[in-house]
């Protein structure tokens, strides 16, 4: 018969507009600004830089070794290292990035920084409303605009962070133990050096 | 071969055009709703009859090719999800695929069990959105669309969590996937397909059986067998055309030779068939997906020893294909022991299922073009590359 086919599609519309009012399966919009969908932990959006305890500048794990520039499929990272050292993580003087600037208007998401990256420093940020009236400065972060505490790492990728706080622990063990039985060799090596010639010794250098 | 596009366009119509009145020249495009994107049709019309159609490409031309030569292997990997935005694990799978032949990488059982998972979760979203854009044309003003757009909707949150994207995913490395589907992922997936059954028999309560989509597309755009292998068409179309030919089961890439699934063919070479094949295709990706998410061994989900920075292939060449949801995807290199590609270049599915649009629309009306170029299946990106 013409139009069976038409009425049992309308059927199927039917069912699916009744279907909408008692089924979450079938309604699966939200009033976006209003209601939101929570994110999945894995989301990314754009990259951030981490830094541990109170102080941003202090506290930034990048050591400006330049492998995310490097390996940016866009080329929308620049850096410029430091003239001076600061300690890091384990206590070890390492250069750090006097300027650090993502073009983000350049940037496409893809987490190649945050894969190459040795030091755990760069990580996505899941934060994705950013629009801005000014399409230059408004979207090239700086540093400073980049830097996100642990705190927050943790809050938007939880499982990711704890693993990453486990392996800088275990490496910053490792590294202090290791400073302890070079320096427990030093010491047991300089003794009698010490006790020989004192005045050599006490040289700096 | 020699003839010049002015020649082409000024060459005489090949079908006979009623003597009265003038011949009208209209460019559908670039800004046409139906285009898909950015895509210009130069018709030549005689009353509402098509007699000439030139396709006019690269409004979305980004230097792909001239990028993969210049960026290194990993780097290229994100690019190739901007292809077929639609369909970008496929295309990362198909990149992947040629790095691995140029560089002899072995990938392991469970990665590829996750690539076949997710390419057929492709696949099926794509074909669904692909039939709800081609009713869209016919004028079903958005019903079927927002059908298919809500089940590609949970494929799309279940690659977002997996990937932390759900259309630029990057996830395939060479050698493997970047992070393990768990076992939180997995039931994920065995939940929308169990589901997605129920999906595809209302898609088709909604569709097959309706008698306006059958008179618009039985008969309408129809592809002669001949002259599809002739143009080097792939995928839905060629089949839809009734020629069997399907890489999965032809060059047995990955671990397609374990599974049990069928090639749906067409007979008639028209839209509906186009529209059947890719019903019956997106049934069979299900039987493909329930073996694979049964059979998903444990173990590593990348080779250890894999390369991932610092990649200086030996030079040699190597061509990766796979039949991706438009066709054949395929991805050519050539290496000068270099960090990038000495030549790159890809061989886009939709690109050269657009060749024979000219063929399809002469002799149809205006109206009926539009669903003619819905039913080859494009996606812009991959065609200007």
């Amino acid at each position: 018969m013409l139009g069976e086919g038409l009425l049992k599609g309308l059927g199927e519309t039917a069912r699916n507009f009744a279907g909408s009012f008692v089924s979450k399966e079938r309604l699966t919009t939200v009033q976006y600004p209003e209601e939101r969908e929570p994110l999945p932990e894995a989301s990314r959006a754009f990259p951030f830089l981490v830094y541990d305890g109170a102080d941003w500048e202090a506290g930034l794990r990048c050591v400006a070794c330049q492998i995310c520039e490097k390996e940016c499929p866009p080329k929308c990272i620049y850096i410029e290292k430091s003239k001076d050292k600061k300690p890091d993580y384990v206590g070890k003087p390492q250069i750090y990035p006097a300027k650090f600037d993502i073009d983000i208007s350049v940037c496409m998401s893809c987490q190649i920084c945050v894969e190459v990256c040795p030091f755990e420093a760069i990580k996505m940020d899941n934060q994705f409303e950013l629009a801005t009236d000014d399409r230059f400065g408004g979207l090239l972060y700086d540093r400073k605009e980049l830097a996100r505490s642990n705190e927050y790492y943790h809050k938007i990728h939880p499982t990711e962070a704890a693993e990453v706080d486990a392996r800088l622990a275990e490496e910053k063990a490792k590294a202090e133990e290791k400073a302890k039985a070079v320096a427990a060799a030093a010491a047991a090596k300089a003794a009698p050096a010490m006790a020989a010639k004192p005045a050599e010794g006490a040289q700096p250098q | 071969m020699s003839e010049s596009l002015l020649e082409a366009w000024n060459r005489p119509p090949t079908i006979e055009v009623d003597g009265e009145g003038e011949l009208l020249e209209v460019a559908m495009g670039p800004h046409h709703p139906s285009t898909h994107g950015v895509f210009r049709m130069d018709v030549v019309l005689d009353g509402e009859r098509v007699i000439k159609l030139k396709p006019v490409f690269g409004y979305l031309h980004r230097n792909h090719e001239q990028i993969g030569q210049t960026v290194g292997y990993l780097q290229m990997m994100p690019y190739t999800d901007r292809l077929d935005y639609f369909c970008s694990l496929t295309n990362n799978w198909a990149y992947a695929l040629a790095v691995e032949k140029l560089v002899g990488q072995a990938v392991p059982e469970r990665a590829e069990y996750i690539r076949v998972i997710l390419a057929e979760l492709t696949r099926i979203q794509n074909h669904a959105s692909t039939i709800g854009f081609l009713t869209q044309e016919m004028g079903a003003s958005g019903t079927p669309l927002m059908y298919a757009f809500r089940e590609r909707e949970k494929i799309l949150d279940l690659f977002e969590s997996l990937t932390g994207s759900r259309m630029m995913c990057n996830y395939m490395r060479f050698g493997g996937c970047r992070v393990d589907m768990t076992e939180a992922h997995l039931n994920a997936a065995r939940k929308i397909v169990t589901g997605l059954p129920r999906f595809i028999d209302e898609f088709e309560n909604l569709l097959t059986s309706n008698e306006i989509l059958m008179a618009r597309s039985q008969g309408m755009g129809v592809l002669k067998p001949d002259l599809a292998v002739n143009a080097g068409i792939t995928g839905p179309m060629l089949r839809a055309s009734g020629v069997n030919y399907d890489i999965r089961k032809v060059d047995h890439y990955g671990i397609y030779d374990r599974f049990s699934f069928r090639v749906p063919l067409g007979e008639h070479g028209d839209i509906y068939d186009r529209y059947m094949v890719r019903v019956l295709e997106m049934r069979e990706s299900l039987k493909i997906l329930e073996q694979a998410l049964k059979d998903i061994p444990a173990g590593p989900f990348i080779d250890p020893k894999a390369k991932i920075r610092g990649f200086k292939p030996k030079p040699g060449e190597a061509y990766g294909r796979i039949e991706a949801p438009k066709g054949e995807l395929g991805f050519y290199l050539i290496s000068d022991g270099g960090t990038s590609p000495y030549r790159f270049r890809i061989r886009p599915p939709s690109f050269i299922n657009l060749t024979v649009l000219e063929d399809m629309c002469i002799g149809q009306n205006v109206a009926d073009v539009v669903v003619v170029f819905g039913s080859v299946d494009i996606v812009l990106g991959e065609v200007d590359r």
